[in-house]
């Protein structure tokens, strides 16, 4: 049922005119969102100003039968945000504001609205630390990387998004205002709602307020860099410090298709002609900085690097990781379309990983370029390719689903940290077999019975009984009463 | 029988797919249409969201470099006409091309966005007669023709001097309609006398000559900022160059180009190609960088031009801004100090237009007694973008309001920008706070640091005294 005119109007009334928009320029800068070839126009878009406003709106989506897609920035990679059929894009990324950054309990409590880095920032200035770091930091929203768990350069030391998420403040997909978890550092009463609704991609409610829980801020940090001749010698090194016994903040690996598109970009000095670059970060205390660069060095020259060096001063080491948070989308410099996936393998499994992965893109003749996140297993494998050339997506999308099988075939996932969404669902039944997706379908029916919030993600919607729920007060009283009536 | 639709995946991809396969007719037109390899080389990763001027200003996708790619997509694609909507959004832009320095995957936004300017004009959408009239007599009459810019500069001197001071003096300016006030407070003060009557047409180096530079005269800048013409000759000569301003210029075509008119725009840009061939010179360098950018990018503004193509190329490949050409030759150490707290606000066509960051920077450093600020978002636009400020001025106005407080910030009382539409701006942004701060071309504070003699001024024409500097003019000179 599309939505009609006065389902429109009474979104109006809810959001006000100023929050409601339907031009056709409006729709179709919400058709979409980072990932790639994915497009699918709203109906409308509201800017709900309170979290009783957005209540609101999905009470009535519940009532007049219209899909809704919650949407941050809009930077997500596996379709979370793409509208789907019927639907309306319920914007969340005005809202943002900081509402509280509590330094007796370190919490931050945010809108959904807020940007990962900007949080990060104010943290970071009463000398705080919130660890997640996806790589689209400078623009992703803390309500997005809820929804999807997002992870980043530091998930091996610090984790992810769910370890930092202390409660919500949600919207149901009934149109209610639950709130999960708080302040209080141990929890244990009943179940862990919130722990279900991070990572639910939109499918299970909308954040309203996240309660975050911060660090104190590393004293010191120190940046390495590696530079290697192949990838079997950075997979060494990162094996030998994993075996050293150090977790560092990051370890991050680029092959060489990547090296040469991120300096094209960036032009940082990054040589063209290595195989292979490894960027680690060691925080903490500074003498275990100190010590731990040094090991990290050392290991590295054992490994064969042709070059090590410790940056300079913190400045150049964060010059590295936004030279390396570019690679994505650096990518696109040799093919318009860059397509990227997040296949992830326990962290012994890497170097296969890799090799059987560059194995498949040969075969395929397709172009790769690889990098990603060395210490916790998650790769990103991304395949260079066009658009416009539909023999080749096709061998792109037969080349992925290889790549899903070896990551499942070495113990892995299909997705570390961009989300299942729509790109991934296809392949989500492989990993978690037939009663892994019925467990899902029933508790996405048991929380959302009508289906209103971002349907069609993760999952394929249970079909619905034989006949329908009503719609209206009315209708259910005549149903009824036609069921009493009946014999 | 209620059932929800089987799959939104795959239908959203064949969807895509057709569209691409089978593009329905589109409402672009001519030669200048925005290149789909240049639209889908945006894979739409947002990274370039937070450094756009108008995304940050309304947080409307529609207004972010992003969004703005999608519009032109889709019209491409024949999935929308070119709709006051549309035009709303391409006009709302800065073109100041802080995305294309964000932007890892190298997307060309402002050759695109230059292009959808382009087709709104021939799709007609904004045509109206008051409009029309104004473009003629404005972009493509007055710009077009040098001459009849210095007499109208001329007749707006005089006005200045009399009927406009008149009206300050006594109040009388309150009593105009908001709009005139606002474009009375934007309009630039004319100077006294313009290029032809500060340089000769060309000058001897000093010592042995090293290289043959032209030297761009500007149009706008030719009568509002004649002195920078002046002292890039200055300076460039103190470096060894012969330097030469060859008459017969004309603007050069980036005004026209940035409003949609680039069949106006190529016709400019063929006479200054002839005019710089003839005068046969090794390096064209620039002193304001709006029009070094844009010359920068004639070979592709011409690409479509068989017989000019490689003409604009090499005339482009010779384009130097004067920071630029200063640093290839290797600056000399200018001695006249300057106590000055200093600022440098990075003009956007320098900084992303022709991604020149480091050598106006370095040549500043050099001279003695400058104390060097730091400017927060240095690289931000100030708003003035062209005519943006004449355009957009309540928009333009938020963004030099940022801007100001950035160099409020600082605490410095100097400000240098390497464009002459930032000066303007800057100034102007100073004038209206009652700030006690002056703004400045990098070129004029070296000019004064090497000691080189000032532009003349006054009715005998004696070299202008060092504004900021704190010899006089002469002793540093060699």
């Amino acid at each position: 049922m599309p939505v009609t005119d006065a389902v429109k109007s009474e979104l109006r009334r809810i959001v006000s005119d100023r929050g409601f928009r339907d031009e056709p320029e409006d729709l179709i800068t919400h058709a979409y969102d980072g990932t790639p070839l994915l497009e699918h126009r709203p109906e409308a878009i509201v800017i709900p100003q309170s979290t009783e406003q957005v209540a609101a709106i999905v009470r009535l989506a519940n009532d007049a039968d219209f899909k809704i897609v919650p949407r941050g920035a809009g930077s997500g990679l596996s379709g979370g945000s793409v509208p789907v059929d019927n639907s309306v894009v319920v914007l969340l990324s005005p809202r943002r504001e900081i509402l509280e950054i509590d330094e007796a309990n370190l919490t931050a409590l945010v809108e959904p609205g807020v940007v990962t880095g900007t949080l990060a920032d104010a943290v970071a200035a009463r000398d705080l630390f919130y660890p997640p770091d996806p790589g689209s930091i400078s623009i992703c929203t803390l309500g997005g990387n809820v929804a999807e768990d997002s992870g980043g350069l530091r998930g091996l030391k610090y984790g992810v998004t769910h370890n930092y998420v202390m409660g919500l403040e949600v919207v149901t997909p009934t149109g209610e205002v639950l709130t999960t978890g708080g302040k209080a550092f141990k929890n244990v009463a009943g179940y862990r709602l919130h722990d279900v609704l991070v990572g639910s991609e939109g499918t299970l409610g909308i954040f309203t307020k996240i309660l975050l829980r911060l660090l104190p801020r590393p004293q010191a940090s120190q940046g390495v860099v590696a530079h290697f001749a192949c990838l079997e010698e950075a997979a060494t090194a990162v094996a030998g410090i994993i075996a050293a016994k150090i977790t560092p903040a990051m370890m991050e690996f680029l092959d060489q298709t990547t090296i040469r598109c991120v300096e094209d970009f960036a032009k940082i000095g990054l040589p063209r002609d290595i195989g292979a670059l490894l960027l680690m970060e060691s925080d903490g205390h500074p003498a275990v900085v100190a010590e731990e660069a040094a090991q990290m060095e050392a290991i590295c020259r054992r490994a064969g690097a042709l070059h090590v060096a410790q940056a300079a001063d913190p400045a150049e080491g964060e010059r590295m990781k936004t030279a390396r948070r570019s690679a994505f989308a650096a990518l696109a410099r040799l093919k318009p379309t860059t397509i990227l996936e997040d296949a992830t393998v326990p962290r012994s499994a890497l170097p296969e990983m890799v090799a059987r992965v560059e194995e498949v893109a040969r075969r395929h003749g397709i172009l790769l370029g690889t990098f990603g996140h060395a210490g916790d297993g998650n790769l990103h494998p991304t395949l260079c390719t066009d658009e416009r050339d539909h023999e080749e997506i096709h061998r792109v999308e037969t080349a992925f689903a290889e790549i899903f099988d070896i990551a499942i075939e070495l113990g892995g996932t299909i997705t570390g940290e961009h989300g299942v969404g729509l790109s991934k669902k296809p392949f989500l039944e492989k990993l978690v077999g037939p009663p892994g997706i019925r467990m899902m379908q029933d508790l996405k029916q048991v929380m959302d019975p009508r289906a209103v919030l971002n349907p069609g993600k993760i999952i394929e919607p249970r079909p619905r009984r034989e006949g329908r729920l009503p719609n209206t007060q009315a209708e259910a009283e005549a149903m009824a009463r036609s069921m009493m009536e009946r014999p | 029988m209620h059932t929800e639709s089987p799959s939104h995946s795959l239908d959203l991809v064949d969807q895509a797919r057709r569209r691409a396969s089978d593009p329905l007719p589109s409402a672009f037109q001519g030669v200048d249409i925005p290149r789909h390899g240049d639209i889908i080389n945006c894979m739409h990763c947002g990274l370039c969201l937070p450094h756009c001027p108008t995304y940050t200003l309304t947080g409307e996708e529609k207004h972010s470099p992003r969004g703005r790619i999608r519009l032109i997509k889709t019209i491409a694609e024949g999935g929308l006409e070119i709709t006051p909507g549309f035009v709303e959004s391409m006009h709302f832009c800065l073109l100041c091309r802080a995305c294309e320095t964000a932007c890892p995957a190298g997307v060309k936004y402002g050759e695109l966005a230059e292009a959808a300017r382009a087709q709104i004009e021939i799709s007609g959408v904004l045509r109206s007669r008051k409009r029309s009239i104004l473009r003629a007599l404005l972009l493509r009459g007055l710009l077009t023709r040098p001459r009849l810019l210095r007499v109208v500069a001329r007749l707006l001197w005089i006005n200045q001097w009399t009927f406009q001071a008149l009206a300050r003096r006594t109040g009388l300016m309150r009593l105009m309609p908001r709009r005139l006030r606002e474009l009375d407070a934007l309009a630039p003060r004319i100077p006294g006398r313009f290029t032809r009557a500060m340089v000769p047409e060309t000058v001897r180096p000093e010592g042995k000559p090293r290289c043959r530079v032209g030297l761009l005269q500007g149009c706008l800048a030719d009568v509002v900022y004649p002195e920078l013409n002046h002292d890039a000759m200055q300076v460039l000569r103190h470096h060894g160059c012969e330097v030469v301003m060859p008459r017969g210029q004309t603007c050069c075509g980036s005004l026209l180009g940035h409003n949609g008119e680039l069949e106006a725009a190529r016709r400019q840009a063929r006479r200054l190609i002839e005019v710089f061939e003839r005068a046969e010179v090794d390096w064209l360098v620039i002193t304001t960088a709006g029009c070094g950018s844009f010359i920068r990018e004639y070979g592709h503004l011409l690409s479509g031009d068989p017989d000019w193509a490689e003409r604009a190329r090499a005339l482009a490949q010779r384009v130097r801004d004067i920071s630029e050409i200063l640093v290839e030759l290797g600056p000399r150490v200018p001695t006249v100090p300057i106590h000055r707290r200093l600022t440098y606000h990075e003009a956007c066509h320098l900084r992303h237009g022709q991604g020149i960051a480091e050598p106006p920077r370095q040549l500043l450093a050099l001279i003695p007694g400058l104390e060097i600020v730091e400017l927060p978002e240095s690289s931000w636009c100030c708003g003035s973008a062209g005519i943006y400020n004449i355009t957009n001025t309540d928009d333009a106005e938020q963004l030099l309001e940022r801007k100001m407080k950035n160099i409020v910030s600082t605490g410095a009382d100097l400000i240098a920008t390497g464009n002459p539409g930032c000066m303007g701006q800057i100034q102007h942004g100073c004038r209206s706070r009652g700030l006690a701060l002056d703004v400045v071309h990098p070129i004029t504070l070296l000019r004064e640091s090497y000691g080189l003699p000032g532009p003349p001024s006054g009715l005998l024409g004696r070299p202008r005294r060092p504004l900021f500097a704190q010899g006089h003019g002469g002793l540093g000179a060699t």
